[in-house]
């Protein structure tokens, strides 16, 4: 079988003789709950999807694409005031084109932001460190952070281990989701289905490298316009992302549908890293296995807030028992 | 230790301690889950490539439809559509619409039969062609004999007919459009129409 | 499009009036964003509302939906007085010098010979002066006070840009910086594009719109450039091609006319068709119109078709009024003069105007047949739904026959896109359960019509006997038999017309193009425009050759282009007089000295000597037309008309109520509401989640777009104390709808005359059938009223009122 070669740009034509996937699990960086992952052997060249929100019309067609090529069927909703449908990321649609109406105090004039949201890819993930199920999941050395749905618990730490807020736990199947950079594509030398589909090609992938360059060429564009705060998004907190934006306003992001301005993981899954090292898993697991397990994993679960309060509770009982 | 918990944080720690006690539980050992650990297989390998473009705009992407079977002996069905990044124009891009072509092929509401509706039924029916073109035909025949209208008040001959219209699909190729044409001036419809005039 | 989508590229500038490419045709726009990156140009968005087009643009400006003549004529005023015209063009490309009948004039918003009773124009002053020679008179300097460019002078000048507020609604300040923007591309090195749809075409002086438009162009000498030109983005895969076919009720193939009642026989009509130029030296290529027609005849009656019996004109039916167009169809089907109706692949219940009249009017029919791929509002208009078609279906005495088709994935064939491109495609699928392709249900129908005249005779059966139908399998002939009869073929020996001895095709063989096309049956061809399409070289339709020398965009081996695969029409005119291009960095085709050569197939006679023979060769003047003669219904200038609902008095002439010259039908004309009642804007567009009536059977579509709403302004909303979201019903004096309200920022009142105006946007998709949710569209408040000139609805601009309500009843069937 001939090896497939690392992806370039996001549109070409796939193909249909087999090919050998150019990464798989010899190149994991991490591996969620893994404490002695192994480095591997090679490091492959860092890939980037670059969203340049500037010539982004909106259409959705990332949103299309995403949901025939990962085979999801999100839930038909209703008209709820806006054009953003569904009306959040869900397990089904891993990609969400949000528009903001928002009057530019300095120009007065109206500008209508649109930010598709989805998993930014980050190299420092916050929810593979959140994550308590070894290997549900993983990052590639080429920047990839894709959930193994197999090891998956459904816990939903990944959610709140996410400083963008974007995987979601199927109340079905009790797994969570998120954007895969379409892992499979990407394997065999494609781009994401997003990026090959958007009209107006406001969505690019290739090198991390590459992404940059590109960006830094949009932005002295948009400069000349007149944008001065015209930027790049490939915030440091997270370590850079692999999933990129270029802002007319990168001064301020939080404008484009409330793109955290410097998003980090929370302390407390920073902190639990920390713990798990020296207190070991396994003394607190003993403790909750025989109630809590069973209250987590009975039902089709996402952690919510009842939830979690449901899971004080349990936890409370099993507490007071023992006292 | 220098940890200061919230009781929430403290919460997450539990059930963090569960969850992976819980892949142990399950029986899956450390190699097993690394080896679960991969990208899901490509599903267009073995697939069969055919050129088409896109049939709402007229824009007129390019587009590949990927399917299994043969469509000459019947039995091909399409399994992913996709733009074609040969094309001129669109460069492989597709719109929201373009990019969902399959589910439009598949459409639960695609016809499958010719049906027929009574008068002052409230419902369809099945019917088979024949008899459903042998209905169109007899309807056609009869109509024309009786309104065509041969000549005017002048003596002209004028082979005009108003009271049966056909609206052509500004979707069907130049070759259907073609044959379709021939048909309907050949009758002498009059009322000849498609969605130019909208 | 006189040009591509892959030439937008070439732009300086992009004017988008009239459309929302960007939501409409995404893809395309992509050329757009592709102009903005590579060559810094400049998008202006003017539209009522702050589309996803706006969202990108570099400028955008609201205007009053129905004022764009206004407008346009505006931006013309503004143009002359600051000398922002491209001279060497206008002078020797337009019709400017030449000199106007001195009888021609305007007052009162009317033009001379307007005739009330008849809501018609004596059209016999709108000529030009003749003179003894046989050709229009002209004066080169410009100065004679009746040549066209002093006319226009003096017909743009009431539009001022304070005229302009007060009639569009668009802030001065707005329109001028717009003006300026437009200014620069009067130089010969910069080139600005029009890009509409029907924005334009759907209102009763649709072709003056567009027309005002193609004249800022041609002032700004734009049109025949890289980069430049008129793009009308049509809406549907082959809505091009289906024109070009002629498939409607005043047009044949390749823009030959039906024959009317006056055209007593062949030669009196080829007489009216033949234009004879009307300047020395020019080409008026409609001279070779026999050569077209013959050729058409002889592909539609073959042999039966003979010099003596006029190559079967009389099977033609001869029209008694201008046009058996689609609203004068069903007023007559609302008559009951209608007995059958054939629906292929259209929605005319959503689609077509006035939707409660239009049901009434498919009440009435013995026998409706529609064929679709899909489930159709049409096929099941007689099905209660509720508030969503509140029918009663044993009332409703109309049999209907819902037959299946296959859908574009499953045919072979060609589609012409927008940019005049034919493009042939293959199937990867198979026909779902029974459905079959639309060319054997013809077939089927035609065939056995046929049988039954065989067997009974009937009125007049010769043109059904003796139709040619010549194929393999006479029940399914296939797009390559039929694509080859399209092209046309030599009936008898085909030779040069100046040397006969050179013979170009033996009978039998396919034509190389319709410079080869006869007018003594020794030809045929279905459609002349696209002859060339399949010729000895094969299917040129199915082309794949990517290169494109030195950049143009023009692809010419990339599929085939009519005509004879040029793809920037009246590229002449890309170069001056002399034969040089305008913009050295954007040559397209030039004079080498001893003929025409360049990137694209030049549109011009190749040894036709610069100087002489003028650009347009379609005219019979070799330029194009500033003032339009006789040629369109309502005028040879566009001139201010407001809508037939209108919130504002026509400033011209208050007396006016819509275009004077459009039909209106009595029914129609009285449900005709005033802004007392109705005091609202309504108009109608897409969305760019779904294309028309079809995407909300798709399951995906429907998620991203699922439900019906309309989009009003926060202003308007707090005056009828609407929230976002919040149920409401927008009524006409036709219809009531009741939709959920998007509250929005990007629609603003507009100041209009002094009054503050609101817009309620409404788009379509919606319907009783599909995955998405049930709703209405806007057509159940539309207006039946069209365009003067083409007849197409009054669509984009009409009165409304709207409240809040609750929300509608689903109704017992879905």
């Amino acid at each position: 079988m001939t090896a497939a070669t690392p992806p370039t740009t996001a549109r070409s034509n796939p193909p249909v003789e087999q090919l050998e996937s150019y990464f798989g699990p010899q190149d994991l960086v991490r591996r969620s709950a893994t404490l002695d992952q192994p480095a591997p052997e090679r490091e492959l060249t860092k890939v980037a999807k670059l969203i340049d929100v500037t010539r982004c019309i909106g259409c959705k067609a990332c949103q299309s694409a995403c949901i025939e090529w990962n085979d999801t069927h999100p839930e038909m909703e209703d008209f709820a005031g806006s054009y953003m449908n569904p009306h959040d990321l869900t397990p089904e649609m891993f990609t969400l084109m949000r528009f903001t109406e928002w009057e530019n105090p300095e120009t007065n004039q109206l500008e209508w932001l649109i930010r598709k949201d989805g998993c930014m890819h980050c190299e420092d993930p916050g929810c593979l460190k959140a994550c308590p199920a070894p290997g549900a999941i993983v990052q590639y050395s080429n920047g990839i952070v894709d959930f193994i749905h197999e090891n998956c618990i459904g816990c939903g730490y990944c959610v709140s281990g996410c400083p963008f807020d974007i995987p979601r736990v199927s109340k079905v199947t009790n797994v969570a989701y998120k954007c895969t950079l379409c892992s499979d594509r990407v394997a065999v030398g494609q781009g994401p289905a997003c990026a090959k589909a958007c009209p107006t090609e406001c969505i690019s992938f290739g090198t991390k490298d590459d992404m940059k360059a590109q960006a830094e060429e949009r932005i002295a564009e948009l400069k000349s316009r007149g944008f001065e705060n015209a930027g790049l998004y490939d915030p440091d907190g997270v370590g850079g992302t692999h999933v990129m934006y270029v802002l007319h306003h990168a001064d301020k992001p939080e404008v484009y549908a409330g793109l955290p301005a410097e998003p980090r993981i929370s302390p407390v899954v920073e902190t639990w890293k920390g713990v798990t090292k020296y207190l070991g898993l396994a003394a607190i697991g003993a403790m909750a296995v025989g109630t809590t397990l069973h209250g987590l994993m009975g039902r089709a679960n996402k952690v919510s807030h009842e939830d979690e309060e449901k899971a004080e509770d349990l936890v409370e009982t099993e507490e007071g028992t023992k006292r | 230790m220098n940890v200061d918990l919230s009781r929430r944080g403290f919460l997450k720690l539990a059930g963090a301690g569960v969850a992976a006690t819980s892949v142990g539980a399950m029986g899956f050992g450390e190699a097993e889950a690394a080896e679960i650990a991969h990208v899901r297989a490509f599903k267009l390998w073995t697939t069969t490539e055919a050129r088409n473009t896109c049939p709402y705009c007229s824009v007129a992407c390019g587009v590949i439809l990927y399917s299994k079977g043969d469509v000459k002996a019947g039995g091909a069905e399409i399994l992913h559509v996709e733009g074609d990044a040969d094309h001129p124009t669109n460069r492989g891009t597709l719109c929201p619409k373009g990019a969902a072509l399959k589910d439009f092929i598949h459409a639960p509401t695609r016809l499958t039969e010719p049906r027929y509706r009574k008068a002052g039924a409230d419902r369809f029916e099945p019917i088979t062609w024949d008899a459903a073109l042998d209905k169109i035909a007899r309807a056609l025949k009869d109509d024309r004999d009786a309104n065509l209208i041969t000549t005017n008040a002048e003596g002209v001959t004028v082979n005009r007919w108003t009271s049966t219209g056909f609206l052509a699909a500004s979707a069907t190729t130049n070759e259907t459009a073609w044959a379709t044409t021939k048909v309907v001036k050949a009758l002498g419809v009059a009322g000849f129409d498609n969605q130019a005039r909208v | 499009m006189t040009n591509s989508w892959t030439d937008i590229k070439n732009t300086d500038l992009v004017i988008v009036m009239g459309g929302n490419a960007a939501e409409a045709h995404p893809c395309g726009f992509k050329w757009v964003t592709e102009a903005k990156a590579r060559r810094g140009a400049r998008l202006i968005v003017v539209d009522p509302r702050f589309t996803r087009t706006a969202s990108v643009a570099d400028y955008y400006a609201p205007i009053r939906p129905g004022s764009d003549i206004a407008w346009l004529m505006g931006m013309i005023r503004w143009m002359i007085e600051n000398d922002k015209v491209q001279w060497d063009y206008v002078r020797n490309y337009t019709n400017a010098s030449l000199l106007v009948n001195e009888g021609f004039g305007w007052s009162d918003g009317l033009f001379t010979g307007y005739e009330p009773e008849k809501r018609n124009y004596d059209m016999s002053t709108w000529e030009y002066q003749i003179g003894d020679d046989g050709f229009a008179l002209t004066d080169p300097t410009l100065r004679d006070p009746r040549c066209v460019w002093n006319l226009l002078k003096a017909h743009v000048d009431p539009y001022t840009p304070e005229m302009v507020e007060r009639i569009c609604g668009t802030p001065k300040d707005r329109f001028l910086r717009i003006a300026e923007m437009i200014g620069e591309c009067s130089a010969p090195d910069k080139v600005m594009t029009s890009m509409y749809a029907l924005g334009w075409t759907q209102h009763s002086k649709g072709a003056q719109n567009i027309r005002g438009m193609a004249m800022l162009q041609l002032i700004l000498g734009n049109i025949g450039m890289r980069g430049g030109g008129m793009n009308a983005l049509r809406g549907h895969s082959n809505i091009q091609g289906l024109t070009d076919m002629g498939l409607m009720s005043n047009l044949l193939p390749g823009y030959l006319n039906m024959p009317t009642e006056k055209d007593t026989d062949f030669d009196t009509y080829l007489s009216k068709r033949q234009y004879k130029p009307l300047r020395p030296d020019q080409t008026s290529y409609w001279q070779n119109y026999p050569k077209f027609m013959v050729s058409y005849l002889k592909a539609m009656w073959g042999d039966h078709a003979t010099k003596e019996n006029g190559w079967c004109f009389d099977y033609l039916p001869k029209l008694d009024v201008a046009n058996y167009d689609i609203l004068r169809m069903f007023d007559m089907m609302y008559k009951g003069e209608v007995n059958l109706y054939f629906c292929q692949g259209f929605n005319p219940l959503l689609a077509f105007p006035n939707r409660a009249k239009l049901t009434t009017a498919l009440s009435k029919l013995k026998l409706l047949v529609t064929m679709d791929p899909l489930e159709t509002e049409t096929s099941r208009f007689w099905e209660n739904h509720g508030d969503f078609n509140d029918v009663d279906p044993a009332a409703i005495e109309t049999e209907v026959i819902q037959l299946p088709t296959t859908c574009f994935a499953e045919e072979e064939g060609s589609l012409t896109n927008s940019g005049r491109w034919l493009q042939w495609h293959w199937p990867g699928g198979s026909p779902p359960g029974e459905a079959k392709h639309d060319t054997w249900i013809m077939a089927q129908i035609f065939l056995r019509v046929r049988e039954l005249y065989r067997q009974e005779g009937g009125t007049v059966p010769e043109p059904i006997l003796n139709l040619n139908w010549d194929y393999a399998d006479p029940n399914e002939p296939t797009a390559e038999e039929l694509a080859k009869e399209i092209n046309g073929r030599a009936l008898g020996q085909v030779t040069d017309l100046v040397d006969t001895s050179k013979v170009l095709a033996e009978p039998g063989k396919l034509l190389q193009n319709f410079t080869q096309l006869r007018d003594d049956g020794s030809t045929s061809s279905g459609c002349w425009i696209y002859s060339g399409c399949w010729n000895e070289q094969g299917n040129n339709m199915a082309r794949r050759d990517t290169s494109d020398p030195d950049g143009t965009g023009a692809y010419l081996n990339w599929s085939w282009s009519w005509p004879v695969n040029r793809r920037i029409l009246y590229n002449r005119a890309s170069a001056d007089l002399d034969g040089n291009p305008w913009d050295p960095e954007r040559k397209l085709v030039w004079w080498n000295g001893e003929k025409w050569i360049g990137y694209d197939v030049p549109d011009i006679a190749v040894t036709a000597k610069p100087g002489t023979v003028m650009p347009f060769i379609m005219n019979p003047e070799g330029v194009s037309r500033l003032f339009s003669r006789g040629l369109m219904r309502d005028g040879p200038f566009p001139i201010h008309m407001e809508p037939f609902e209108s919130p504002v008095a026509n400033f011209l002439n208050p007396d006016l109520r819509g275009n004077p010259a459009a039909r209106i039908f009595e029914d129609d004309a009285a449900q005709l509401a005033t802004s007392a009642d109705f005091p609202h804007v309504g108009t109608s567009y897409r969305l760019t989640e779904h294309f028309h009536y079809w995407t909300k059977h798709n399951p995906v579509n429907s998620v991203l777009q699922p439900e019906f709403f309309v989009e009003i302004s926060e202003e308007l909303a707090k005056e009828k104390g609407i929230g976002n979201a919040d149920w409401v019903r927008v009524w006409s004096n036709r219809g009531s709808i009741k939709a959920k309200a998007y509250v929005t920022k990007r629609l603003k009142p507009l100041m209009c005359d002094g009054k503050a105006l609101h817009v309620v946007g409404i788009p379509l998709h919606w319907g009783f059938t599909g995955a998405a949710r049930k709703g209405f569209g806007p057509n159940s408040l539309t207006p039946f009223v069209g365009d003067a000139n083409v007849e197409t609805p009054e669509s984009k601009a009409f009165l409304v009122n709207i409240e809040k309500t609750t929300p509608p009843t689903e109704g017992a069937t879905s």
